[in-house]
């Protein structure tokens, strides 16, 4: 268990897909402008991740080492498209608003990086789970992105969730702030730049204080005074 | 006795960040008073805002940082952001502008960088950009010379229209940036741009009252102001004559050869050279120490890639002026810049 313990902290935390390996940037600065928008495309990733890290999994000791890189691309794009049809089916609205990123999935490094450096040397229920731990750790920085640029930008909160969770899910929209002027450069590329500069300083700067708390302080040694003052 | 032994220079000048500082904003005076008199008081509450907002984010930030509040104030780096923010923003825009412009240029643009010396972006010009692409109509939104307005503004009507966007009378600024003929006028830059995609030719669009007789009235002495500013600064040498030379040439040489060929759909190299913000940028923004290349051929080179931006963004970009986004482009290319132009030290290299 000690293992999947392991895999947990390192896909959410220490080895954060979004926060520490900085891969798959590219959908990450480009959609996350309202949280429904990251929230959708963080579950497509998170899904195209499981599947590809099982299949390469499973099939890794037959791929031959010389041409391993376009089978993992091969895999990862057969789960692309089969969740792009999903999607232009079910959910519509949101399919239209995520464009080009979803087929873009395809080359989110993150994708091949875990099926490189994780699923292609370990067999598959880790790798299911890898693959499970680093798509929701790509997830949560994508809707935390999506929500402080939503809230600066906009005001709300879940604006357009009915895209993708169905018509019920308009009541979830939260106007926050009612802004007469808002701050458009927080829904505009670099914005997310900003924003996501701040993230991870703020996870450095709690790493930081967590590493000094927990240094022990070490062992004061007292001089014995063998002579009077 | 101890003999001390000092590298050269021997005999210098000591001037400190302070003293540089002090003379960049007492050289923008001129600019100051010719700008209240054409566009009304507004600039001064601007100036009070903008100065108070960096104080305090300036004393906020070095508290968070653990570092001396005192010695950040004293270097009087944040006053020459906050005037010059002040100064490039339209003088009658809502107080939360020139606050939200000035917090972003102190606290991300400086301050996230390290501070004092360490920034890679002009803090005023990205504080500027910042607030342009968020809020364009507020920053388009340019007071009328005082000259050709309707109604006059009272110091007390310019307070009340900074806070909470109405003069005393009730009168909105859009009411307020109407000429006597009732039409409300752009700057004079953002003006020829319109008329030109409207087909007009640069003649016919010089014909309304904002140009006056000389790049635009107001525009054209506020330039000169600046310019004089400038001069003194160089005299002073408080900056190196090769950044606003660099910017004055990459702009007009370009303007020049365009306005020759195609004089009915161009800008005027005298209009590029007189209006909006040019000597301002050349000889106040282009300059920062910091943000600018550090060898003299360097310093020649930023300068003509700022001029010839200008030139560029003025004529096919989608902004009316465009020192700004030139001076940060050009402040993303100084490591190159300032690579390539390295001098060679004595005896190292170079021709044989």
């Amino acid at each position: 268990m000690n293992a999947y313990k392991e895999l947990t902290l390192q896909g959410l935390w220490t080895n954060n897909p979004a926060l520490v390996q900085l891969l798959g940037l590219c959908p990450l600065l480009a959609v996350t402008s309202t949280v429904t928008n990251a929230l959708g495309l963080g579950l497509a990733t998170l899904l195209v991740l499981v599947g590809s890290n099982v299949t390469v999994s499973l099939v890794r000791d037959w791929v031959p080492k010389e041409i391993r890189i376009p089978v993992f691309v091969m895999v990862i794009a057969t789960f692309v498209t089969v969740m792009q049809l999903l999607m232009n089916a079910y959910v519509y609205g949101l399919y239209q608003s995520l464009g080009i990123f979803i087929p873009l999935i395809v080359t989110n490094c993150a994708i091949i990086g875990r099926a490189e450096a994780y699923a292609s040397k370990n067999p598959w229920q880790k790798s299911a789970f890898d693959g499970l731990m680093m798509g929701l750790g790509f997830t949560l920085v994508l809707v935390l992105l999506g929500a402080i640029r939503e809230i600066i930008g906009n005001g709300t909160l879940f604006d357009g969730a009915d895209l993708l969770l169905g018509a019920w899910a308009s009541e979830l929209r939260i106007e926050l702030v009612q802004f007469d002027y808002p701050l458009l450069l927080a829904i505009l590329p670099p914005g997310a730049f900003i924003v996501m500069g701040f993230i991870i300083a703020g996870k450095n700067w709690f790493d930081q204080r967590q590493a000094e708390r927990a240094k022990t302080p070490e062992k004061q040694v007292t001089r014995a005074r063998v002579t009077a003052q | 006795m101890t003999f001390k032994i000092a590298a050269s220079p021997h005999a210098h000048q000591r001037r400190t960040t302070t003293q540089v500082m002090r003379w960049v904003y007492l050289a923008v005076i001129p600019g100051i008073l010719v700008h209240s008199y054409f566009f009304g008081l507004g600039i001064f509450l601007q100036l009070l805002l903008a100065l108070l907002t960096a104080w305090i984010c300036e004393a906020a930030v070095m508290r968070v940082r653990g570092r001396s509040v005192a010695s950040a104030w004293q270097d009087h780096t944040a006053i020459v952001t906050a005037v010059l923010l002040a100064i490039s923003i339209p003088s009658l825009a809502p107080w939360w502008i020139i606050v939200i412009g000035t917090a972003f240029a102190i606290l991300v643009v400086k301050h996230v960088y390290g501070g004092v010396g360490q920034n890679l972006f002009n803090p005023a010009m990205a504080g500027y950009v910042l607030l342009l692409v968020s809020f364009p109509v507020q920053m388009t939104s340019w007071p009328i010379p005082q000259q050709l307005a309707q109604l006059q503004l009272s110091l007390a009507d310019t307070w009340q229209l900074i806070s909470s966007g109405y003069s005393q009378a009730g009168y909105s600024l859009e009411q307020l940036r109407s000429g006597i003929d009732g039409v409300t006028m752009a700057t004079p830059l953002d003006s020829l741009r319109t008329d030109l995609s409207h087909q007009l030719t640069t003649a016919e669009a010089l014909q309304k009252p904002i140009f006056g007789s000389f790049a635009g009235v107001g525009w054209g002495y506020l330039n000169l102001a600046f310019l004089l500013g400038g001069l003194v600064l160089i005299y002073q040498r408080i900056i190196s004559w090769h950044i606003p030379a660099g910017v004055l040439l990459g702009l007009t040489v370009p303007a020049t050869l365009l306005w020759l060929f195609n004089p009915d759909q161009s800008i005027s190299p005298w209009l590029h050279l007189m209006s909006g913000a040019t000597m301002l940028g050349a000889f106040f923004i282009a300059t920062d120490p910091v943000t600018a290349a550090t060898s003299n051929k360097g310093r020649f080179i930023f300068g003509l890639i700022i001029g010839a931006l200008v030139m560029v963004i003025r004529t096919w970009g989608g902004y009316p002026d465009a020192v700004a986004f030139a001076v940060l482009l050009a402040n993303m290319a100084v490591p190159v810049i300032d690579k390539y132009s390295q001098p060679l030290a004595y005896g190292h290299g170079g021709r044989t």
